[in-house]
């Protein structure tokens, strides 16, 4: 690999404080320096990216690959791509694949996959409970010597208390997070989205916020008894927020992710029964979406995360109570994020890349995160005053599923790079993305 | 081809407005007639093609479409269907993309997901009927009901009708706030609180504790059927409580101050929701509700018609 | 029209001399309130008794897309037993003869009349089908975009016969 000398970029990197125009060298895999008068050896390339912003890559820690088993909607190398053109360098796979994710073997194969891939950086989360069942612990330390780097059930919450205590104790001895689908299945049971008075309209049975509020609070008080550290999984209610900001004024080992279509879509968006908006934990009143933004925007939430959650147009074309829940999400989540908390004014863009970068990267132990000179070279370039058309049969997953299809989104990823590689380029066809106020590179 | 007046499908009362339901309740009288013939049928309809396509067992609803469709001189043909898309095999999509294929006219569809009519009506051309999905709008009951209470009282307007029971599962309870408030009625509902849907008063009515408030204050009550599941479910303890709390018994009839119109979409839990004497008594209109059933769905299928798609015109394939 | 009426009615009495029940049936709308006039004149001319009857033919008619948006559906009311009666329909303008064959298909549903006689107000010729009148009021000449219209004193306020040449080109 030639090593490369980027020039004029807006690097923001708050792991440094950084935020300035200014120049990165890239040089055998890792970032060799960053400065005005930083220049690279003969016969580097250079290349003029003036008006691009550069940031270290950003990190999903909730994604689903859905191999093995459901190759359909996705791989792990599909979605290692999917992840490179949402400039995502590192992503960690949810367990809940058939068959689920419990043994050191099955952890083997998704890092195996990933590596073949060599793309994102896949990294396997195993679950709690063997078979996801609720009864008995997985083999953590086996799991985490293959390679996991969390545990979850996640799909299903640990509905034992009993379960989750032990997991969060067990958990410690390898200081991964244990991460929680925070729902109480008694109450939401048969729900298909938020209930409220779209639900009353609707017909459908809805899913009060209490269910996701209650298992929050249980896990805050179980992190508190255990020591142990606990994620709570894409928190979607104003009374979660509410609980997990006073956890951590409390200074508990909590932390806390959010999903872009949380922070931007409403439950009015169910409206004439539209799969594309079913999702679990579903979308939910104004309120609760501002109290996500808010969040997000102190701190409260720790980092966005994608949920990323593929399924195939058939089952995505059923009646609303028959859909499966989710959304895909990595390739629109940056744009979202650019659009619903930078360009609103309410965070910065150094804060944006804390939460999409350097936290989940801090939080849950991984590399990347950081532009740090003698980090590996995991990075991104986006062009903030770019448009790009959301078109799904032109997305990488392999499956269409998103609810801003047709849309116009702003911020475009131009390039991803991981350990030095390039791994993505966007192309300059006007179709893939490219539109007013495209850059040029010497 | 014209456009009709309700369009092409009926999914639901709240997308209607108030001078489309009138339009209804108007088409509705002169098919009262025709019932009353000794031959009961025009032959409006004749030689289209109607599919009762019923995904969820209903005898009396079915029969009562049924009965319209023949009076029409339309052709029937009855499709008992099988279960969701997911547990049982051929999903939506393909049962509708097959009746398309054959050139059906009308579909009635009963379905136990909200949205399924919506969903169907979306996807195929022919005419769509919702005789009631999952838990959102029953129109056609909706209708008739409005109809049974114009026969009474000769305007809806100002009424003041209480709907007593489990709203919160019921099509029927939604599809009468909506055509009753359209009409510019005053809606009140009354139940426990377990089966009343959250944000109920955000729909404009008015809820009522118990049911002793909601007969000194009504003109007419609807009582919906209590179902067994419930109990089973968690939501009230038991049927006998459910009926000393809030049945409409002839004991609380007695104590309203007006002569109270009772309306049942039947069918009855007798002794549960409503005491027999209640049901059988003087001021039940639970008959002639049947009786205008039918009439509201050849008005409804009459009305459609109008603009259903005409085949033979377009040539074949869409 | 009162002059035009009388002398329909004393037809309408002549070839009904033989004898035997008769039904006066107006055809919504207009129609209901000429057989209404006609029953007045006839029945004193009779010597036996006159029943009345209403039709509303939109039920029967061969062409519902052509209805429009909002269809009009009267009141249709008949004499229980009409079999073994005359049946005289009465209506206001004969042109096509669609409705006239439309009213007898509903009338043969409920009942077999022994004979059927048509009364019309104004015949305008134009038919499509072998439909002919038995008394008339009056013939005009008009051309098939021609309208002609009845108006009555009961529903519009006069009466008259309107002929606005090409008003449907």
């Amino acid at each position: 690999m030639k090593p490369v000398l980027f020039a004029n970029a807006r690097i923001v990197d708050p792991s440094q404080g950084l935020d300035e125009v200014t120049s990165l060298l890239m040089q055998d895999g890792r970032v060799a320096g960053i400065g005005r008068d930083v220049h690279g050896p003969e016969g580097a390339q250079i290349l003029d990216v003036a008006g691009l912003v550069m940031a270290p890559g950003l990190i999903d820690v909730h994604v689903h690959l859905r191999e093995p088993g459901q190759e359909d909607r996705e791989t792990i190398a599909t979605g290692a791509l999917s992840a490179v053109a949402g400039g995502f360098t590192g992503i960690c796979a949810m367990p809940n694949t058939d068959p689920v994710i419990d043994n050191q073997g099955a952890v083997g194969f998704v890092k195996a996959k990933g590596e073949a891939a060599a793309l994102a950086r896949v990294y396997p989360i195993g679950c709690v409970s063997v078979g996801q069942r609720g009864e008995r612990l997985a083999e953590f330390g086996e799991m985490t010597a293959a390679g996991a780097v969390a545990v979850s059930d996640d799909g299903h919450p640990v509905m034992s208390s009993h379960l989750m205590r032990t997991a969060l104790e067990y958990a410690r001895t390898f200081g991964i997070p244990v991460a929680d689908h925070c729902e109480d299945l008694a109450l939401a049971a048969g729900g298909a989205m938020h209930e409220g008075i779209v639900s009353t309209r609707l017909g459908l049975k809805g899913i009060p916020a209490a269910a996701e509020e209650i298992h929050v609070a249980r896990d805050i008080i179980l992190a508190e008894l255990t020591g142990g550290h606990v994620h709570l999984c894409h928190m979607s209610t104003r009374g979660s927020v509410e609980l997990i900001r006073r956890a951590k004024h409390r200074g508990l080992q909590v932390t806390a992710e959010a999903a872009p279509h949380h922070f931007t879509l409403t439950h009015e968006r169910c409206d004439g029964y539209d799969t594309s908006a079913k999702m679990n934990p579903p979308l939910r009143e104004a309120e609760d979406r501002d109290a996500i933004r808010g969040a997000l925007a102190d701190g409260t939430i720790d980092c966005i995360a994608t949920d990323h959650a593929p399924h195939h147009y058939d089952a995505k074309e059923r009646e609303f109570d028959d859909a499966p829940n989710g959304i895909i999400g990595l390739e629109t989540a940056l744009s979202l994020a650019w659009r619903e908390l930078v360009l609103s004014g309410r965070m910065t863009l150094p804060a944006l890349i804390d939460r999409m970068s350097c936290a989940p990267a801090r939080l849950w132990h991984l590399g990347g995160g950081t532009l740090r000179p003698g980090s590996p070279a995991d990075l991104v370039l986006f062009d903030p005053a770019a448009e790009w058309r959301v078109e799904p049969a032109r997305l990488r997953s392999r499956s269409r599923n998103t609810p801003w299809a047709g849309e116009t989104l702003p911020g475009v990823v131009r390039a991803t790079y991981v350990g030095g590689r390039s791994v993505f380029v966007r192309t300059g066809d006007p179709a893939d993305g490219a539109s007013a106020g495209k850059r040029r590179q010497a | 081809m014209n456009a009709a007046l309700l369009g092409k499908d009926l999914v639901g009362l709240e997308s209607l407005t108030p001078e489309q339901i009138t339009a209804i309740l108007d088409t509705a009288e002169p098919f009262k007639e025709v019932s009353e013939r000794p031959i009961k049928k025009v032959p409006a309809l004749r030689g289209k093609t109607i599919v009762n396509l019923f995904f969820e067992a209903s005898t009396r609803t079915r029969i009562s479409f049924e009965f319209a469709e023949k009076r029409l001189s339309a052709d029937t043909v009855n499709v008992q269907a099988a279960g969701s898309s997911v547990s049982k095999g051929e999903t939506l999509v393909d049962t509708a993309r097959n009746l398309e294929a054959m050139r059906i006219d009308m579909v009635v569809i009963r379905h136990g997901s909200s949205g399924a009519a919506q969903f169907l009506g979306q996807r195929i051309r022919s005419n769509v009927i919702n005789a009631g999905d999952g838990t959102h709008e029953h129109p056609t009951q909706g209708l008739l009901d409005l109809l049974t209470l114009r026969d009474r009282f000769g305007r809806i307007a100002g009424l003041k009708v209480c709907i007593v029971g489990d709203v919160l599962h019921s099509r029927v309870a939604r599809s009468n706030i909506w055509g009753l408030t359209k009409l510019g009625a005053d809606v009140g509902v009354c139940g426990p609180p377990t089966l009343l849907p959250s944000h109920v008063t955000d729909l404009g009515v008015t809820v009522f504790r118990r049911i002793e408030e909601a007969i000194e204050w009504a003109d007419a009550l609807n009582v919906l059927r209590l179902q067994l599941e419930r109990m089973t479910a968690g939501f009230i303890p038991s049927l006998r409580e459910y009926n000393r709390v809030f049945g409409v018994t002839t004991d609380r009839l007695s104590r309203a101050p007006k002569d109270l119109l009772i309306l049942h979409p039947g069918p009855m839990n007798r002794g549960v929701e409503i005491d027999s004497d209640v049901a059988d008594g003087p001021h039940s209109v639970i008959l002639p509700q049947v009786t205008n059933g039918v009439a509201v769905r050849m008005a409804v299928l009459y009305l459609l018609a109008g603009g259903s798609p005409d085949w033979a015109s377009t040539g074949g394939e869409t | 029209m009162g002059r035009v009426l009388a002398r329909m009615a004393s037809e309408l009495v002549e070839q009904t001399a033989s004898g035997g029940d008769l039904v006066l049936v107006g055809i919504q709308r207009r129609g209901v309130q000429l057989a209404d006039r006609l029953a007045a004149l006839v029945a004193p001319q009779l010597g036996r008794s006159l029943r009345r009857g209403t039709l509303d033919i939109t039920l029967y008619r061969d062409d519902l897309q052509a209805i429009g948006p909002r269809p009009e559906v009267h009141e249709t009311r008949l004499p229980a037993d009409l079999n073994g009666a005359i049946v005289v329909i009465v209506d206001d303008v004969l042109f096509t003869g669609r409705t006239v064959r439309a009213a007898l298909d509903e009338i043969a549903d409920f009942g077999r009349p022994r004979r059927v006689l048509l009364a019309v107000l104004v015949d305008r010729g134009g038919r499509e089908l072998p439909i002919a009148a038995d008394v008339t009021g009056l013939a005009v000449n008009a051309a098939p975009d021609d309208h002609v219209a009845v108006l009555v004193r009961e529903l519009d306020g006069d009466d008259a016969v309107d002929l606005i040449a090409g008003a449907t080109r």
